[in-house]
């Protein structure tokens, strides 16, 4: 019953990094119509941004940490006008090879600047965690939960109760209509993307202690949150973060209870379940093109 | 005279093709005797099974419009199948090439069935996680695969001991697979992946089952990767774990898409240059990631600047060249013989519902088509007319009710056996592939099955057909021109001409007035008139008043979802219903 109760906590911890990054995912698609491709990368970007600063340089944590979301709202503008931009009027399919280009790009530039060898990163913390009953609470996924929530949170506020919230939520619904009712579609687009890149990055961040810095964390990262968007049902925001939670849960188990080396095999097998029974997911609803 | 025009037509294509086995031939010889160092060797021996898995992906990409991520794992299937075959099981070369194969297709099938029923998206991602999976297990699976060591001392077959004749079979090998994905376009399933490519919806009413030709691309593509990779083993005699990653996956994807992803000639450019280029650009490979990195910018590049790759471009030129002067052949007048079973009515609808959530969108709803006539089903805006339609036509489901079509019951078919059963119908918002010529779009719906008017459907019987359709609606001049190249009106004419091709037994009209000037209009009812003199049965939906009252003998009229009226055409219009309903009630 205690191992039950720590995995939970570790697979909720690791969940939510994946229902992050769903989310940057999420709010793309509804925004553009396009899975990016990249969402992992920007998490294995801003990781690598933090060892940069904060390791090698020797800067302070929190400073560090504003510089690598900075350099990721970077990133978010230099990818929407380099990988999807040009590409709006063209058909979802070389959308999407653009954006795998843009990750294997971004993936290899960063091996071949910093090489194979994974980084190690302190977390935010001095404490490593606390002792709670049975469960030992590491301070790291504390500080990640807290996060997701507090992100949660400050989404649903954001995107109900703001006027930006609403022109972008107009913006992703009907493009042409926001258009003549004097929102700039380019700009909402552009936001999308920052503000995605950025949730992408604050995820790297957040879980780079608990995983090690590696080329490969941003693949691993986005598969899982690929994932977690098909469980709980594609486009939803809701859904996105109860998929990346379920599917954190599920892999913890797999990995502690059948076996460790196909650990990253779980979610893939979740997936084709969900794919074959339920490929609307969770709360998605099934959609039919218009004659 | 009709008999024997199929069999002269394929003896002229195997003339046509002569020269190609021809020089296929003599590179086979070349293979085998020029006298090679070991290092172009390895090269062309790379390029060559390369290129078998990158005709995999212009089939799968290139012509049917759906992606695949995974085909280095499918390239590693046919790899190890040879590899652990041949050493670990001692099992015939041959046996193991073709068991490589058929894994790979076997695999490629059950991934497509599991998701080409949903959106690109989902392909891509379920491609690359089914890649990540199978390198999981190569690396793993010690016991059987040899875990990271991989598997080194793989066989040969006896006839083709020494590198140089193994480089000739697998030359071979190229020139015949290539011959085949060069003439896939030509064929039925060849086209029918080309109209999903370019519009799955219209793909699906013009009698194409969608998802199997998906599937089929999907296990064609899959099972060519498996092949390539048996060729592989055999000529480099070891095999790891990191040749069938996810990085080699995007290796072929970017040798697909620089040398053009629509042809083979593209795929063999492509996988060429992209073999080549890093021989010549060593020190790239001495700091890792540097050549990968630069892959993934050529990704970008190309798609942004040069979408059909190197062979597209050098052709796409020549293709509007050949475009206007090639003369499309005479056509004998279009004969439309609808099929009966000889009842009155050809279209029985009984208690038809569709509804949307709580909006009852069609609402119990009766239609009875007879049998010759002109049928209109008119309404005002958002008076469940498309709706109707669609459920007609088997885009939507319907909640209630029956549809029986010429003594069918058609209630539950998906929209291509619907076609097949005899319906043709025509979109309001047109929906052609809008990569083909005329010609090639009318073809399509030729080669509806069931379609008695083309014979055993031989490709020159299909051409005839279209030919016919097309000048019956007054195009048959520009047949080879691309779709993008015509007018709106002329657009809805091919749309209609690729109706007719496939000799329906009743064809459905959805707003054919719509967006088209007072000539065209006029164009547009002549051609009805036309239609109708050959007794094909028409169901149209309109909001032209003045076309409608002139061409139809019996009108349904629907209003939020219910029939209103129905009955003979001056008599509705005078209903005060319907009346009320178009003009509001006083």
């Amino acid at each position: 019953m205690d191992l039950v109760l720590q995995l939970l906590f570790t697979g909720i911890g690791i969940g939510a990094v994946y229902a992050l990054v769903a989310l940057g995912f999420v709010l793309i698609f509804r925004a553009t119509n396009v899975v990016n491709f990249a969402q992992g990368e920007f998490s294995m970007v801003a990781a690598y941004l933090m060892v940069v600063f904060s390791v090698d340089l020797g800067w302070p944590y929190w400073l560090s940490f504003l510089i690598a979301l900075a350099g990721m709202a970077l990133l978010g503008v230099i990818f929407n006008l380099g990988v999807y931009y040009p590409l709006r009027h063209r058909s979802y399919l070389p959308v999407i090879i653009a954006t795998i280009g843009a990750s294997i790009l971004l993936a290899n530039s960063v091996l071949a600047i910093y090489g194979p060898q994974p980084q190690v990163l302190q977390g935010w913390f001095d404490t490593p965690g606390i002792q709670l009953g049975p469960v030992y609470l590491d301070s790291q996924y504390l500080l990640i939960i807290a996060v997701t929530i507090a992100l949660v949170i400050f989404n649903y506020w954001f995107f109900e109760h703001t006027l930006l919230g609403k022109k972008l939520q107009a913006t992703s619904q009907d493009k042409e209509m926001a258009s003549l009712l004097g929102i700039s579609v380019t700009s909402m687009i552009m936001i999308t993307f920052i503000y995605s890149a950025v949730l992408g990055g604050l995820a790297g961040i957040l879980v780079a202690p608990v995983l090690f810095v590696s080329i490969q964390m941003g693949s691993t990262i986005a598969l899982k949150a690929f994932a977690a968007t098909i469980i709980g049902g594609f486009g939803d925001v809701a859904g996105a973060i109860i998929g990346g939670l379920a599917l954190g849960v599920i892999e913890t188990f797999g990995a502690a209870y059948v076996s460790v080396p196909y650990k990253d095999g779980f979610a893939f097998l979740v997936l084709i379940a969900f794919l074959i029974f339920r490929p609307q997911g969770i709360f998605g609803e099934r959609v039919a093109e218009k004659a | 005279m009709q008999a024997t025009t199929p069999v002269l037509r394929a003896r002229l294509a195997l003339i046509r093709h002569v020269p190609y086995f021809i020089a296929a031939a003599i590179l086979v010889v070349l293979a085998a005797g020029m006298n090679f160092d070991g290092y172009v060797l390895n090269i062309l021996l790379q390029a060559t099974t390369f290129s078998v898995a990158v005709f995999g992906l212009s089939v799968v990409l290139g012509l049917c419009g759906q992606i695949n991520l995974a085909q280095a794992a499918f390239f590693g299937f046919g790899a190890y199948a040879v590899g652990l075959g041949t050493t670990d099981l001692h099992v015939s070369y041959w046996l193991c090439l073709l068991a490589g194969c058929g894994i790979a297709v076997v695999a490629g099938a059950f991934l497509g069935m599991s998701t080409l029923r949903l959106g690109g998206h989902y392909l891509a991602m379920v491609t690359i996680s089914f890649q990540q999976i199978v390198t999981l297990v190569m690396i793993n699976a010690i016991g059987i695969t040899h875990g990271p060591d991989g598997v080194s001392n793989i066989g040969r077959p006896e006839l083709f001991r020494t590198s140089q004749s193994y480089l000739a079979f697998c030359v071979a090998v190229l020139a015949i697979v290539g011959y085949l994905v060069w003439h896939l376009p030509d064929t039925r399933i060849g086209r029918a992946m080309r109209a999903v490519r370019d519009n799955e919806l219209a793909a699906g009413v013009n009698g194409i089952d969608v998802f199997r030709t998906k599937v089929y691309a999907f296990a064609i593509c899959a099972g060519l990767g498996g092949l390539a990779g048996g060729l592989f083993a055999g000529g480099f005699a070891y095999v790891s774990p990191d040749q069938f990653s996810f990085a080699e996956s995007i290796v072929f994807l970017t040798m697909s898409l620089l040398g053009g992803v629509a042809s083979p000639i593209g795929s063999v450019i492509g996988t060429g240059l992209l073999i080549l280029i890093p021989e010549w650009l060593r020190f790239l490979k001495s700091v890792p990631g540097l050549y990968l990195a630069i892959y993934g910018l050529f990704v970008i590049l190309i798609i942004r600047f040069m979408p059909d790759g190197i062979w597209g471009f050098v052709t796409a030129g020549f293709e509007r060249w050949r475009a206007k002067i090639k003369a499309p052949p005479a056509a004998k007048p279009l004969q439309l013989k609808p099929a009966t079973v000889g009842g009155d009515m050809v279209l029985e609808v009984k208690g038809l519902s569709k509804h949307f959530g709580g909006l009852k969108a069609v609402d119990n709803v009766d239609i009875a088509v007879r049998r010759g006539g002109v049928h209109a089903l008119i309404g005002p805006n958002g008076s469940g007319k498309t709706t109707t339609l669609n459920v007609l036509s088997g885009l939507y489901k319907a909640t209630s009710g029956s549809i029986m079509l010429d003594g069918t019951d058609i209630t539950n078919m998906p929209p291509h056996e619907r076609t097949a059963a005899g319906l043709g119908r025509t979109f309001q918002n047109i929906r052609l592939f809008r990569s083909m010529t005329a010609l090639e779009n009318v073809e399509i719906g030729a080669e509806r099955p069931g379609n008695t008017m083309v014979g055993a459907g031989g490709a020159g019987a299909l051409t005839e057909r279209a030919m016919e359709a097309l000048t019956f609606v007054g195009l048959g001049n520009r047949a080879n021109e691309l779709i993008t190249s015509f007018s709106y009106g002329h657009q809805r004419l091919i749309e209609i001409a690729r109706a007719l091709a496939s000799n329906p037994t009743l064809l459905l009209l959805d707003e054919p007035a719509a967006g088209l000037n007072s000539t065209e209009k006029l164009e547009l009812h002549e051609l009805l008139k036309r239609i109708a003199a050959q007794g094909l049965t028409i169901l149209i939906i309109d909001h032209d008043m003045t076309l409608v009252s002139e061409a139809a003998q019996h009108i349904t009229v629907l209003n939020f979802g219910r029939r209103i009226a129905d009955g003979e055409s001056m008599a509705v219009l005078r209903h005060p219903d319907v009346m009320s309903a178009y003009l509001g009630s006083e």
